[in-house]
């Protein structure tokens, strides 16, 4: 779980970047680790912007993208990441529940393994999916979303953006807003902030918004013209139709009339906030259109930032990465013997 | 014990960046010459070569690049505890110009191969020149360079320090002979 | 024949039934208690087991375990569990009914009878289900199966979510002088939870299920209670408001009692760090001053007797994801060990306490024989060092399974010999 912590890689060794083998959340890293990370994007930006997209740096590198639930913008992007990287690449879709149906997530992490896969981007209904597998795999293990546990490539690029927004974290006022109790987008963001120094406030119905997290310091504003008056940026989550159908909400079309983050309510801010979401949009639930498209958001920028993010995270992860050769000549050591 | 030993000092550094200077406009002109430097240091040196050619030829005008190769390196296990991955710009077209890499120390020559290759993510230039304030030998690839400023002999316990004014306060190049790096 | 006696000799004898505690020898003929004195003679046919050093008490009895046969036997079987229990110093342990088919009839008690005397280890006391198949809808013939050997009704794994099933249940019982055990759980509040809802539930992205889905059951059979004059035993309690409903009821004089299993009085929510499936069981695991209240509850008996609730499940079950795993670890074999290295040790309760909660209390409220070494009593009797400190491996559990999350860990306490009738169960072999 301290993988991140003590920087240590797939053969306990110590790992050049002190991000250890694994990104599974952003809960346990260093404020450093964080900035290195951010820092480390700046040059993959500039990568985007070529005519040849390419840096060779992770070239004959294999890469799964293991996506058990569906999802196309993250995958993507971690795609083109990859790629631009040189990276060679195949995507799994798999299906969700390993007790319903399919191969168990023990099962599918020693084919990994024995397949000589680099490096393994999970994203999984269930929370702690990503450590499981992590702590399985001798492959890096990157979260693109646990269940409600923490999906840190994202809540690196919503920092990134503000980053570039605001030219620092430290001190900025950022309320979530909406269905954090079953967000992995609001859990890393929280993190993340938190660690860089930022203040963090959750925004939305009380059977929306975990109580327990006061305690970490973070602020309850129950009603979302307070919180447009008091922060520089509102990160602005999806509301899903299930939250109704479970009975959180009575209706989406009362969640936009009390809680949507609209024109009108906008205008009335003390200031230019920063709008953010890390997408698909609900239009007219949580963000109105003109929000969405007004000169406020920065969703764009997240997306652009999302590719130059997980090309960081990939580089510096794959320095402490499995060494196949190792493993393979430590196995004709011990068969040795018998051949003979 | 190290030992060091002072190779050029502030007024040399300056006296053979003229030379080489003079050598670059010798070898290719001005026209369609553009100068990128090697993160780091090269990319000042850079600079400053570009400035004292500009003085000697009003006219010319020598677009700079710099170029980060960290990105294109042969060893990722090695890439450090801090990996600073440097600036990339290439602010030109590359087709037809003629390029001089700048470096500060050329030793194994795996960083020019490594700026060859991003150079070529880049486009094809007409020529690719290479110009080097210290060669110290020691190469493990077949690649040398055009102009040189000091050339040193060197083993492998040694280590050549270059300092340049705009990032260290002051224009040196040390020989660290022996002792740990 | 005639079984040869049984002396047990030199050990510190711990009576709770008796409120007795001293140094003393024990014999026992024709499997019952025959004399507690100094200095019994001994003849020359008798076996004698040395207990210098040792604690002798009455057997320990467990009102709570799985024993998962029939239907699930990969993970244990009743033979496996009853060795696993004389492995933990209980003579006898009271099974619960979710099995597959559930213990619900004359049929499939009598069959949890059979293979128990069949395993020839500890005592097995069937537990019937409330309802036929555990379903809560319509209760199953309680007579039948007390004449068949159940010894209490309960659908544990599931609660009784109709209070009418609860009320009819806790009158019908009554006639046959047998508690109603409960699993005291609000379905609606606890659904899909997989944890306690707190802190860490809210960091893991784990949905919680809140102390209020067992307090408000809790309430509500200590009405029900109190509205039929029945007796409810309320299973595995994990909170804080709990202990305090259930003082307020036995204040009022109402025949609730109530137990508690060992994890709940030494593990928190914390122990679900890294989503470690071993630390996943129902009721979960809970907040410090949960725990704390626990113990304060064992002290002043407000909380009757400790229940280890062991629920084996197969390596393979466990090893999945948090939400996908089922609940439950095993604890026979680590009963004991807990009690005296938390509760003893620390000074929260003396030994004679621990043991007075570990045997002669569960047989009181369940009206079973055992839990007392009074002349003619049978001769249930645990042998065990209290001092000797031991790490809990995989490898010499007795049971199926291994799923637990003391494995590794030192606890205090030691079983050597157990004792059913007058019989030596468990004797344990030395270590290298």
């Amino acid at each position: 779980m301290a993988e991140g912590q003590r920087g240590r890689g797939a053969e306990g060794q110590e790992v050049p970047t002190g991000l250890g083998k694994d990104l599974v959340g952003l809960e346990f890293l260093s404020a450093e680790q964080i900035q290195l990370i951010l820092d480390t994007a700046e040059p993959f930006k500039e990568v985007s912007e070529r005519a040849i997209k390419k840096v060779p740096a992770l070239r004959g590198k294999t890469i799964v993208n293991l996506f058990f639930e569906a999802s196309t913008r993250t995958r993507i992007s971690f795609e083109f990441a990859e790629k631009r990287l040189s990276a060679d690449t195949v995507n799994v879709a798999a299906s969700g529940s390993s007790v319903s149906k399919g191969e168990t997530l023990v099962d599918t992490a020693r084919n990994l393994e024995a397949m000589r896969i680099d490096m393994v981007v999970i994203r999984h209904p269930a929370s702690g999916a990503a450590q499981f597998l992590a702590s399985r795999i001798r492959s890096n293990v990157i979260n693109a979303g646990d269940g409600k546990h923490e999906h840190p490539t994202q809540g690196l690029l919503d920092l990134l953006t503000l980053r570039d927004k605001f030219g620092k974290i430290a001190g900025l006022k950022v309320a979530i807003c909406g269905d954090v109790l079953h967000s992995r987008v609001a859990r890393s963001n929280l993190w993340g902030l938190l660690k860089l120094g930022a203040e963090v406030a959750f925004c939305g119905p009380y059977t929306l918004i975990p109580r327990e997290f006061m305690q970490l310091g973070v602020q309850l504003i129950p009603r979302i013209e307070d919180a447009i008056a008091w922060a520089d940026a509102l990160n602005v989550l999806r509301l899903q139709l299930e939250r109704m159908e479970a009975g959180f909400i009575p209706s989406l079309r009362e969640y936009n009339r009390v809680f949507g983050v609209t024109r009108e309510r906008l205008q009335r801010a003390p200031k230019d906030l920063v709008i953010l979401h890390p997408g698909p949009m609900n239009r007219g639930v949580e963000i109105d259109s003109d929000v969405a498209d007004g000169p406020h958001s920065v969703i764009l920028p997240q997306v652009t930032n999302g590719v130059a993010v997980r090309m960081a995270v990939l580089y510096l992860l794959a320095g402490g990465g499995p060494d196949w050769r190792q493993q393979a000549a430590g196995r004709r050591q011990e068969g040795g013997g018998a051949d003979e | 014990m190290p030992s060091v030993t002072r190779l050029l000092d502030g007024p040399a550094v300056t006296q053979t960046l003229a030379r080489m200077a003079g050598e670059v406009v010798e070898r290719s002109g001005t026209e369609g010459l553009v100068l990128v430097g090697i993160q780091r240091r090269g990319v000042e040196l850079a600079n400053r070569l570009a400035g004292i050619i500009e003085q000697a030829h009003p006219a010319a005008n020598i677009p700079l690049g710099k170029l980060d190769i960290t990105l294109y390196r042969d060893d990722l296990s090695t890439i450090g505890p801090r990996p600073r991955v440097g600036e990339t710009s290439i602010p030109v077209e590359l087709e037809g110009r003629i390029v001089v890499l700048v470096d500060d120390v050329l030793y194994t020559g795996r960083t020019i191969r490594a700026a060859l290759d991003e150079l070529a993510d880049f486009g094809r230039p007409r020529r690719i020149l290479l110009c080097v304030l210290v060669d110290r030998g020691g190469r493990e690839l077949p690649i040398q360079p055009d102009i040189v400023g000091l050339l040193v002999q060197t083993t492998l316990d040694d280590r050549v320090d270059v300092a340049v004014t705009e990032l260290d306060g002051k224009d040196r190049v040390e020989l660290v002979r022996g002792g740990p790096v | 024949m005639r079984m040869s006696d049984l002396l047990i000799r030199g050990g510190r004898v711990i009576d709770p039934s008796r409120n007795s505690d001293g140094p003393a020898d024990v014999l026992i003929r024709d499997g019952k208690i025959d004399a507690v004195g100094r200095n019994i003679p001994v003849e020359q046919t008798t076996t004698v087991i040395d207990a210098a050093g040792k604690i002798v008490a009455p057997g320990l009895i467990d009102l709570h375990v799985h024993l998962r046969e029939p239907g699930f036997e990969h993970a244990e079987t009743i033979a496996s569990g009853a060795a696993a229990a004389a492995a933990g110093g209980f003579t006898a342990v009271c099974a619960m009914p979710n099995t597959d088919p559930v213990t619900d009839s004359l049929a499939t008690v009598g069959f949890v009878v059979r293979q128990a005397i069949r395993a020839g280890q500890a005592r097995v006391y069937p537990i019937g289900a409330v309802s036929l198949g555990q379903k809560g809808e319509q209760l199953t013939e309680f007579g039948e199966l007390v004449q068949a050997g159940a010894v209490a009704v309960s659908d544990d794994g599931k609660p009784v979510r109709s209070s009418h099933l609860m009320r009819t249940a806790l009158e019908y019982a009554k006639s046959f002088g047998i508690p109603v055990a409960d699993h005291c759980e609000d379905p609606s509040l606890a659904q899909g939870g997989a944890m306690h809802e707190g802190l860490v539930s809210a960091r893991l992205g784990l949905k919680g299920i809140p102390a209020a889905a067992e307090e408000i059951m809790v309430a509500r059979n200590i009405i029900l209670a109190e509205l039929t004059g029945g007796h409810v035993h309320l299973c595995h309690m994990s909170t804080r408001g709990s202990v305090e409903l259930i003082r307020w009821a036995k204040s009022k004089g109402l025949r609730v009692t109530a137990e508690a299993t060992p994890h709940h009085f030494t593990l928190t929510q914390d122990r679900c760090e890294g989503y470690d499936t071993n630390a996943k069981m129902n009721p979960p695991l809970r907040e410090a001053a949960d725990r704390d209240a626990i113990r304060a509850g064992l002290k002043d008996g407000s909380i009757d007797c400790i229940a280890s609730d062991h629920a084996p499940h197969h390596y393979d079950a466990k090893e999945r994801e948090f939400d996908e795993a089922p609940n439950g670890i095993v604890g026979l074999e680590t009963a004991l060990g807990l009690g005296i290295r938390e509760l003893v040790a620390s000074g929260m309760l003396t030994l004679p306490e621990l043991l007075a909660r570990m045997s002669t209390v569960p047989a009181r409220i369940f009206r079973l024989p055992g839990g007392t070494l009074a002349v003619g009593a049978p001769a249930d009797v645990v042998v065990f060092d209290a001092e000797q400190r031991w790490q809990v491996r995989r490898e010499e559990l007795l049971s199926k399974s291994g799923n637990s999350p003391f494995l590794g860990e030192t606890l205090q306490g030691r079983v050597e010999s157990t004792i059913v009738g007058g019989r030596v169960v468990y004797q344990r072999r030395p270590t290298n």
